[in-house]
């Protein structure tokens, strides 16, 4: 078996501050770390490494320092890691970057299943997962929050998918794509062993050459999409602080929130 | 190929730009800011220059739409569950006929389901010009790619300008499926739309970076331009008692409809009389809450209230309450009309996922809580004596009428 888990490289949000006058980020410094959904995506990856044997990859695009966050699936078990960098890949929306990864995936056929974390904290949109099945034509399913069975003799997958009011029990063929929730397991922490091999391992780098297909189709002139424009949420207006014996400050905010007509 | 420009000129050096940009790809170089070779485009530097110093070298302008087909109207995936039309639909409704409106232009309304006849007549009391309807027995429970290939079918067949779908997670599921088959702009999680009227743009506004930032993503030459839309976010579409659109049924080839994923069974998280997503109130707790037993103080003001019950990572974590209550960065993002925060002392990965919410409340003891940063109204004190308070003034006044 042959799973491949795909992983993006995001600025740490938790130390990240909001400016509170104008709601900005205050950012000195900040480290960059594994998307936080995608640590999860390497934990399932590896367990049923451990359970059924497979080799496992994790592939990552993004600028030449996300290597680091390669090695580092690398040191929590992972065997093999590929690093898809180059400038013409810089401005992808999830269109681009989907189509990035789907060609790296094509040249890494054959392949039973693809692990990918639900959404990436930095751009919260859910697509690339998804995306990049249809490019590959694939099946997916996304928000799995268990993986109940993997049968490589029938090539099939029964995973619980998360709805908002419950949940799906799915069966899908192989190969497919799983988008993962943090409900899924619990990731480890890096070995010692995997560590030293992680500062070892020889970590191939790919640019748009070496995946072939369109250059226009990458990065940023490859994205139907484009930002027009940011700015900073409106910011809200100061609280107000109520203090003082409990029924007292109970009274006062219902009648606030009735005033207000929210209740 | 674009690239970020900082015209040297006009920088002053100040560094707001450095500070702000999330990749570290900025830094200053003889009292100028320059760019290396970490910039994603994110973009996050353009709007923080107080000189207007830096650009983005665009090369897309005033070109013609990709495939040279013109477009023509504003559709609504009318998501369903068991057969039940999901409440977002029609919120995109009310939204879907704005647009429309601005556009001179129809709102059309696309339904898969079987036996939905009744269910596609009652939207058309909501402002729809059109329902199309798919009614198949294979297509009653959501699978990804047989919803993708009729939708892309009718698509390709119509060609709408705009297609809007739920930021729900079947709309997340299979729409990014959709765009990347017609290699169409896709938007996700929208918390406001508009339109451009002179190029009959959408201007598409969704947050990023966990709220830190709002961004506005348009698709300048791709055709559809789609996006999904935050629940709870648009105004429902008013009822009509007299509808002026019709129903219209729609066959499309059975290849099509066959499913790849097969449902074994659906289980229904019986520990919630309302869903997170669709709630208009949450009621949540965190470390300060104590231990499961106490989360029961919650669901007597939740039950009062008609809300939901939310819960921070700690109290998750601690095994107090399930995953699918969890709220912020690895749970779910929220913005009711009313947050009620439960001894959450508000870290940032708890905020991003609740700081859009219209009101805010905190209840906790520490007074310096971050929480309270965000929070409209802080109530510093016990939540022991204050939430059973507030259920008990709450009950009586029910009482009252």
């Amino acid at each position: 078996m042959k799973i491949i888990v795909c992983i993006k490289q995001v600025p740490e949000t938790g130390n990240v501050k909001i400016d509170p006058q104008t709601h900005t980020l205050i950012r000195s410094g900040v480290p960059s770390i594994i998307n936080p959904l995608d640590t999860y995506a390497i934990e399932e990856a590896l367990r049923w490494k451990e359970k059924l044997g497979a080799s496992t990859l994790v592939l990552s695009m993004g600028p030449p320092q996300a290597e680091e966050a390669l090695r580092e699936a690398v040191s929590m078990g992972i065997d093999q890691a590929l690093l898809l960098t180059d400038r013409r890949f810089a401005g992808a929306d999830t269109y681009a970057t989907a189509y990035t990864l789907s060609l790296a995936i094509r040249k890494l056929a054959p392949y039973d299943l693809i692990f990918c974390g639900k959404q990436a904290i930095d751009g919260d949109t859910a697509q690339v997962g998804p995306a990049l099945a249809e490019h590959l034509g694939i099946p997916h399913i996304a928000y799995v929050k268990k993986i109940e069975d993997i049968d490589l003799q029938k090539a099939t997958v029964r995973a619980h998918r998360l709805m908002e009011d419950g949940y799906e029990i799915l069966d899908s063929r192989l190969p497919a794509l799983l988008t993962v929730v943090k409900e899924i397991n619990e990731p480890r922490f890096p070995s010692l062993k995997g560590k030293m091999r992680a500062k070892k391992l020889e970590i191939p780098i790919w640019g748009a050459d070496d995946l072939g297909g369109e250059v226009a189709n990458f990065g940023l002139s490859g994205s139907p999409t484009q930002v027009k424009g940011i700015f900073a949420p409106p910011a809200r207006g100061k609280g107000e602080i109520l203090t003082g014996e409990a029924p007292l400050i109970a009274q006062t905010l219902i009648e606030r929130l009735k005033a207000q007509k929210i209740i | 190929m674009g690239r970020i420009i900082i015209h040297q000129d006009r920088c002053s050096g100040c560094g707001e730009c450095v500070s702000t940009c999330p990749f570290g790809a900025i830094s200053l170089v003889s009292n100028r800011a320059q760019v290396n070779e970490q910039c994603v485009l994110c973009q996050a530097c353009l709007s923080v220059c107080p000189t207007e110093a830096i650009s983005l070298e665009e090369k897309k302008k005033d070109q013609p739409l990709v495939n040279g087909f013109s477009y023509e109207g504003v559709w609504v995936f009318g998501e369903q569950r068991q057969g039940i039309i999901s409440e977002v639909v029609y919120e995109l409704m009310g939204e879907g006929r704005r647009l429309a409106d601005k556009l001179g232009t129809h709102l059309w309304v696309i339904v898969l389901g079987s036996g939905l006849q009744s269910e596609a007549e009652h939207l058309l009391h909501y402002g729809a010009d059109r329902v199309c309807l798919v009614d198949h027995p294979d297509l009653a429970d959501f699978h990804d790619e047989s919803y993708t290939r009729v939708v892309s079918y009718l698509i390709e067949k119509y060609r709408p300008e705009i297609v809007l779908s739920g930021a729900t997670a079947i709309g997340r599921s299979f729409i990014p499926r959709v765009a990347v088959r017609l290699k169409a702009g896709l938007t996700a999680d929208c918390t406001a739309l508009d339109v451009d009227l002179d190029q009959r743009l959408l201007l598409q506004t969704r947050p990023a970076f966990g709220g830190n930032i709002m961004a506005t993503i348009i698709t300048p030459v791709h055709r559809p331009q789609m996006a999904t839309v935050r629940p709870k976010v648009m105004k429902k579409a008013a009822y009509s008692p007299l509808p002026k659109g019709r129903v219209q049924i729609e066959t499309v080839p059975e290849d099509l409809i066959v499913p790849q994923t097969r449902i074994v069974s659906l289980v229904k998280d019986l520990t919630e009389r309302v869903n997170l997503a669709d709630a208009d109130i949450i009621v949540a707790g965190g470390r300060g809450v104590g231990g499961a037993e106490n989360f029961k103080l919650l669901y007597d003001l939740a039950n009062v209230l008609g809300a939901a019950v939310g819960a921070s990572r700690a109290a998750v974590d601690a095994g107090w309450i399930p995953y699918s209550h969890q709220v912020g960065q690895t749970g779910k993002t929220v913005c009711p009309k009313l947050y009620i925060a439960c001894g959450i002392s508000g870290a940032i990965q708890h905020l991003v996922g609740m700081q859009s919410s219209e009101t805010i409340v905190a209840i906790n003891k520490d007074s310096q809580a971050p929480i309270f940063s965000v929070a409209d109204y802080g109530l510093v004190g016990n939540l022991f004596e204050i939430i059973p308070s507030l259920t008990k003034k709450l009950q009586e006044e029910r009482l009252k009428f």
